[in-house]
């Protein structure tokens, strides 16, 4: 089983890269790390006459901070990120969530920018991306623009990035003193994607949460963002009724695809399992920043 | 489509081939090489049956394209033995009985030398963790991980103090 007839190219810069997709338009597409569109490939899901492999360019791997905002190449491995002593030391929500994304060998390959970009609901990154408020540097042939990973994601497949453009950096605020962090996915065995996943960040001020952020992974055709579970828990001292209030508000907005990881009411039970138990992790954790 | 030359060390030997840019890593040792000791599964990148080492990282090689591996370095199953002298991850996988039909089994040892490497004194669950990338559907793994920890074991010991 072999990918269809396509020209290769191995450009050595973004710019270089930027200029063979406005050659090429809808033929061509990015490779990175591989393991979401070789396999399409092979099946004729994807049929690109030109290939543009990124993984020559090494300005677009790598993870620093600056000013309290964490830059992360778009090309970065998550097994990189795994190895980052500066993303566990700074918000290590980052590479946990890295840490159940498929397996070993395939997290050498697999880059943070092409889980991002991917638009697959089943992507882990781009909840987690959401809930952090992550911005998504963005690079095209009139120059560069910044957009929140909120909002992002239009629909299956299907973002705000445009098909000349190339994912170059993410910008993760460091997550404030005080917040406790977890993302709980559920998933059949290594290597699949999540039946349902919760990603909550908790900034607590004292007994009070100040700021909730609760996403979801594959309960929907995008990542979602549960607004009213944050609102339950925002301002408040956090109770068994009020994780409780919060995990139904994020079931109530669940909406996903029968497949063989179960029936739409099972997924969705599953999405306010995976929240109630981020939650109760994500504030044990916040006891003891 | 053009063929186009590429290059690489494959097992410490400079190797060319003249692929097509769809051909994958797989396919190209195991046809235009005749390195057929690395095998094909699922073909999907599950399986971990094509797993080989590339640049020092273990990799699946049926999505990996052939050109991708121009310039770099190449370990696979044929690359362990040294001199007639099992490597210490094919003596624990035969010691310890680590496989039935054989079919992972290079791929399996190939993903063990790497992770061995990265990980020389592993606790069982690491080495689960680290080998959860392969798949076995005879031994239910039990002696893998025995085979995995006895070559870590060897390995330790051939290390000088």
């Amino acid at each position: 089983m072999i990918p269809g007839h396509f020209e290769y190219h191995a450009p050595a810069s973004v710019d270089e890269a930027l200029k063979l997709l406005v050659q090429y338009g809808d033929e061509a597409k990015v490779l990175a790390g591989g393991h979401s569109l070789l396999p399409m490939m092979k099946l004729r899901f994807a049929e690109p006459g030109h290939l543009v492999d990124i993984n020559n360019i090494p300005q677009l791997a790598g993870i620093s901070e600056q000013g309290g905002t964490l830059h992360i190449g778009a090309m970065t491995r998550e097994n990189d990120l795994i190895a980052s002593r500066l993303l566990w030391d700074r918000c290590p929500l980052i590479p946990e969530t890295a840490q159940v994304i498929s397996d070993p060998q395939v997290r050498n390959c697999g880059t943070i920018g092409g889980d991002i970009v991917h638009g697959d609901p089943g992507n882990d990154h781009p909840a987690v991306m959401m809930a952090l408020d992550a911005e998504l540097v963005l690079r095209g042939p009139d120059g560069e623009r910044t957009v929140p990973a909120n909002g992002f994601y239009l629909g299956t497949y299907f973002t705000q990035m445009e098909a000349e453009e190339i994912l170059t950096e993410i910008r993760v605020p460091v997550p404030a003193p005080h917040t406790g962090h977890a993302y709980c996915k559920l998933k059949r065995k290594t290597g699949d994607f999540a039946t349902a996943a919760a990603a909550v960040l908790l900034t607590m001020d004292g007994d009070t949460c100040s700021a909730a952020r609760i996403t979801l992974t594959n309960v929907g055709p995008t990542p979602l963002k549960a607004d009213a579970a944050e609102q339950a828990l925002q301002g408040q001292r956090i109770d068994k009724a009020l994780i409780e209030k919060a995990a139904a508000e994020a079931m109530a907005i669940c909406d996903p695809a029968e497949d063989l990881r179960g029936d739409r009411e099972y997924k969705i039970h599953m999405a306010g399992e995976m929240t109630r138990r981020a939650i109760r992790q994500a504030l044990d954790r916040a006891g003891r920043s | 489509m053009a063929k186009q030359q590429i290059s690489f060390t494959l097992n410490g030997e400079a190797v060319d081939a003249l692929v097509e840019p769809r051909h994958l890593l797989i396919h190209v040792l195991r046809e235009a090489l005749g390195q057929t000791g690395s095998h094909i599964g699922c073909e999907t990148s599950h399986c971990g049956a094509c797993t080989v080492d590339l640049n020092g990282r273990s990799v699946k090689s049926c999505t990996v394209l052939a050109v991708q591996a121009d310039g770099g370095e190449v370990l696979t199953v044929e690359g362990l033995a040294k001199n007639g002298e099992l490597h210490p991850v094919q003596e624990g996988f035969m010691q310890e009985h680590g496989l039935q039909c054989g079919f992972c089994t290079p791929g399996m040892m190939v993903r063990a030398y790497r992770f061995l490497q990265d990980n020389p004194d592993p606790t069982e669950a690491q080495i689960r963790a680290g080998m959860s990338g392969n798949l076995c559907r005879c031994t239910g793994y039990q002696n893998i991980v025995k085979a995995v920890m006895y070559a870590a074991k060897k390995l330790r010991e051939q290390q000088p103090a």
